[in-house]
């Protein structure tokens, strides 16, 4: 029985669940023995000029054996997003002006852990406030520049198209709505950490917490001014990434810069407030959408106008409303579809990618549009979106967005989502409430979405070694996180190679070892990563079958794998001679190397179907019941998927429901710790219904489409929905995220104030 | 720096040291023990990542200072590894690997002490009590579903049913003819 689609419990378990996974933090690699420790101070005001800057009494404070100011480092200042304006660099420590709280001022290393700390507090800084600028919108009328050299606060224009006045000139019915898809925080349990140090053969061994050791490598090697052959990035395990750990951060260049600097390795490793401060942030558009069709359901035009925020300085938020437009119609064949987006800088932290990236402020925005609409025309939500998914024929579709959808059943996943909750029960139990007077109303809310994975770079490549030992090695350009990679793809080559899961080991996340690699972002790594590792398992089959053919004394077609005994046969003959794999290996070094380009993204697709209790005396919202379709094509190892599905569908629920990041109007970030952000526990969750469902893509022979942030989509649009829906009755239309119990009751207040 | 002198018990081994009185617990064992399982995920005792038994009961190890535990007895994850040190047969370790119970590993240490804490409290755990008493512990990549039943296992209960009888009670009060499996409603 192949191993494919079965649930292999996790092959890094044991070492998590014993000594414990082994982060930044937590290395004891000798080549970092008497590490200084770098501790940033930071600015606690979001505009300002610094008219001075004292480090007298932190270099005399005890274990300091530097402190650097931005005047220090003779580097160029790096544009952290190179699509950008050329003028918003971000300098490596801020010497004339700061633009978010949280950018680095100054630099403290220390012999001791907490002596940089002690030390900081000393360094004293001198700040003109400046007028902070916190709305997107007060930031796109240039009033008060960020960049006065750039003479513009806008990062970038998508879309520079007048919207045409005649656009839904023949809807019967038209709906608008500004809508708010907030900020929120990735929240990773690691925070950042960065260690550096050179070695006597003038390379840097840069170890830290990221999706992507190559690109990571590249960008320090640039902002070094150094070939990136002299970085050697080593990715530690990693406590998580979500989307924020893609790509360098300009603190990991201040660290490998430092250690060639003093002459010594450098450790950093932030806190959580500097991390909610400094780690970039997701999501944060706002959205203005338009709806229109016609009485019987039919949607013809969707409009979507953003404005996104891309913090203080231009980082991968500056793209994402890209992915936004593209995925702008969903699952929905939409004759008129018209997007633009404005993203602009404002004294926050920079915006970058978070779980969906992009994605999830389309959905949201077009599953709040068809609730509108469907709600202005008196029909069920979920029969409207059943109206208008593109239907199973069409594939391959090309929507309006310009995405070319592979595969997909759009009406099914709903029809699954809401047979598994028995969807029509549900309803007649929110009108039975609504009637009795219950102080506690059911809310229902359907989801239908699709996304894009693997959308960043469609190649990805893979090494397969077998050892005479029988044991196997695999070397990955992939850079799992969590993910179950290991585990993952050795059941991949397994399947082939008949090498027990056990038996084989992946390497991944070290540019001397991996070379080349796109790391872990965007749900990539099963369908290009792990396809490579099946076409290498293929093609090392090939090569062992040449080899085998003089041994054996057989021709190469007649050749098969025994998976059994991982061994070459003759195929139809029992008892003749075989070789295994690790007999090959004895003989010859036996490998092979390849890369799998699948030349194009794929398109998961789902539907979700959320039921909240929503108390109308307090606001409180609970999550009762959440039953998720999400189909990503075949399962590879069900535990892993699942797992997958589930953290998404938190995440989801939780920006629906509880998580905000907040600025105050001079750009105090007010949620800058674990007490104050909206972080769900257990306690706030349900357990999660998951519904399988399977349409393989035809773009990798294994059908195989991406999971990790699949959930996220899907749930986010259901929970909100569902709160709304749960009040429509009262008039209420629209709940902006996160629904907290003031703005719940806020909502109904006003609600039955207009209807008294 | 003045030092004071403390002996800890950390998983069955007398350790002892010349603290900082400011030293945290959680950075003794990090840093003066050497055991780097226990993580720091926050500093304002949120996440619980740094979760250990101190006397067997769960404590978050960022806020008791290294001084406080002076005599006293410290498990850490290590803990329950045995004598060998890679022992999964700790009914908590072991349920959480066979229940996926964790993904990229830095809220595990301070789970795992954190049900192994609570099972010492109340073995009779359902899936309320579960996520109740977790509360204080944050995990970002499960959405706690697999950890809750790895808690429910861990503790000898059947995860499916234990799920069922929470979606269950819920269904009772949200949709009473949803779990008889009718679609009529109720008290219309």
């Amino acid at each position: 029985m192949s191993i494919m689609g079965t649930r292999v419990v996790r092959v890094e378990d044991p070492v998590f669940l014993t000594r414990g996974a082994t982060y930044t933090d937590d290395l004891t690699d000798e080549r970092l023995t008497g590490a200084l420790h770098l501790t940033l101070v930071r600015s606690p005001i979001a505009h300002a000029t610094i008219t001075s800057i004292d480090v007298s009494a932190a270099r005399e404070a005890p274990g300091v054996v530097a402190v650097l100011t931005g005047e220090d480092i003779d580097l160029p200042a790096p544009l952290l997003f190179p699509g950008a304006n050329k003028a918003m660099v971000r300098p490596w420590l801020a010497t004339e002006r700061v633009r978010f709280v949280g950018e680095p001022v100054a630099a403290v290393l220390t012999e001791g852990r907490y002596q940089g700390p002690d030390a900081a507090e000393l360094v004293e800084v001198d700040y003109e406030p400046l007028p902070a600028v916190v709305d997107v919108h007060a930031s796109a009328t240039d009033e008060v520049l960020l960049f006065p050299d750039a003479g513009t606060n806008t990062a970038a224009v998508y879309n520079k198209e007048d919207p045409d006045p005649d656009f839904f000139a023949d809807c019967e019915v038209v709906v608008t709505r500004d809508i708010v898809n907030q900020r929120v925080a990735a929240a990773s349990l690691e925070t950042r950490a960065a260690s550096a140090v050179w070695g006597d053969d003038g390379r840097c061994t840069l170890f830290c917490s990221n999706q992507n050791a190559q690109g990571a490598r590249d960008e320090v090697a640039g902002w070094l001014g150094v070939d990136a052959s002299q970085i050697h990035v080593v990715l530690p395990d990693v406590g998580g990434g979500f989307g924020a750990k893609i790509g360098a951060d300009p603190e990991f260049g201040l660290v490998a810069w430092l250690a060639r600097h003093t002459g010594r390795p450098v450790r950093w490793s932030e806190s959580r407030s500097e991390n909610m401060t400094g780690m970039v942030q997701g999501r944060d558009q706002r959205q203005t959408i338009t709806i229109g069709g016609s009485r019987d359901g039919r949607v013809k035009a969707y409009r979507l106008d953003v404005v996104a925020d891309a913090g203080a300085y231009p980082r991968l938020g500056v793209f994402l409303p890209v992915f936004t437009r593209m995925m702008a119609p969903g699952t929905y064949d939409i004759e008129k579809v018209d997007s633009r987006a404005r993203v602009v800088v404002t004294n926050t932290t920079s915006t970058a990618a978070y779980r969906g990236a992009g994605r999830p402020e389309a959905t949201a925005a077009i599953e709040r549009a068809m609730d509108l609409f469907a709600a202005e025309i008196g029909m069920d939500p979920a029969e409207v979106r059943k109206i208008n998914v593109v239907p199973p024929e069409k594939f391959p579709f090309t929507t309006k967005g310009g995405a070319e959808y592979d595969s997909g059943e759009y009406a099914k996943a709903i029809d699954l989502a809401l047979e598994a909750s028995d969807y029509a029960g549900l309803r007649a139990e929110q009108k039975a409430r609504r009637e009795r007077g219950d102080a506690k109303l059911l809310g229902i809310g359907v989801s239908s979405y699709v996304e894009i994975t693997g959308g960043g770079a469609f190649a990805e490549n893979a090494s397969i070694e077998v050892h005479p030992d029988g044991s196997a090695l695999i070397w990955t350009g992939t850079s799992p996180h969590g993910q179950g990679h290991a585990t993952a793809w050795a059941m991949l080559a397994s399947d082939q190679l008949g090498i027990p899961v056990e038996k084989i080991t992946v390497r991944h996340g070290d540019t001397d070892q991996v070379p080349e690699g796109g790391g872990t972002m965007g749900s990539r790594s099963l369908q290009t990563g792990g396809v490579a590792v099946h076409k290498a398992s293929l093609e090392l089959i090939d090569l062992a079958k040449q080899r085998a053919a003089d041994i054996l004394e057989a021709s190469v077609e007649d050749l098969e794998v025994d998976t059994a005994n991982a061994a070459i046969v003759v195929r139809g003959a029992p008892g003749s001679p075989t070789v295994t794999f690790a007999q090959l290996a004895e003989r010859e070094e036996l490998k092979v190397k390849t890369v799998w380009d699948g030349k194009k993204p794929t398109f998961p697709f789902g539907s979700h179907v959320a039921v909240v209790e929503v108390d109308t005396e307090t606001g409180k919202v609970t999550v009762e019941r959440i039953w998720a379709v999400d189909d990503a094509g075949p399962v590879l190892n069900p535990l892993l998927c699942e797992g997958q599905r589930h953290g998404g569908i938190a995440q989801g629920i939780a920006q629906a429901l509880l998580e905000e990041v907040v600025y105050d109007p001079d750009g105090q970030p007010l949620t800058a710790t674990f007490a104050d952000y909206g972080f769900p526990s257990a306690a706030e969750l349900p357990s999660f219904d998951l519904v399988p469902m399977e349409t393989p893509t035809p773009i990798n022979p294994l059908g195989f489409k991406g999971i990790g942030e699949a959930g996220t989509i899907g749930s986010t649009p259901a929970v909100q929905s569902a709160v709304i829906d749960a009040l429509a009755h009262l008039g209420i239309r629209h709940i902006d995220m996160p629904t907290t119990p003031l703005r719940v009751w806020e909502a109904i207040q006003n609600a039955v104030k207009e209807d008294g | 720096m003045t030092g004071v002198k403390v002996e800890i018990t950390v998983n069955g081994r007398s350790t002892t040291d010349e603290v900082e009185p400011r030293l945290l617990l959680a950075h003794y064992l990090r840093e003066n023990v050497g055991l780097k399982a226990t993580n720091i995920g926050c500093d304002t005792t949120s996440c619980g990542a740094c979760t250990v038994l101190l006397d067997g009961e769960s404590v978050k190890s960022c806020t008791v200072l290294a001084v406080q535990a002076d005599q006293l007895a410290v498990t850490t994850m290590e803990g329950l590894a045995g004598e060998s040190g890679d022992s999964l047969d700790h009914p908590v370790t072991a349920a959480f690997r066979q229940e996926h119970g964790l993904q990229c590993g830095f809220c595990t240490p301070g789970m795992v002490m954190a049900v192994a804490g609570l099972i010492a409290e109340n073995p009779d755990l359902d899936e309320r009590a579960v996520r109740e008493g977790l509360e204080g512990n944050l995990c970002r990549c499960t959405g706690y579903h697999n950890i809750v039943r790895a808690a429910l296992v861990a503790a000898g209960k059947d995860p499916d049913a234990a799920q069922a009888a929470e979606a269950e009670s819920d269904a009772a009060r949200t949709a009473p003819g949803f779990s008889a499996g009718s679609s009529e409603g109720a008290g219309a």
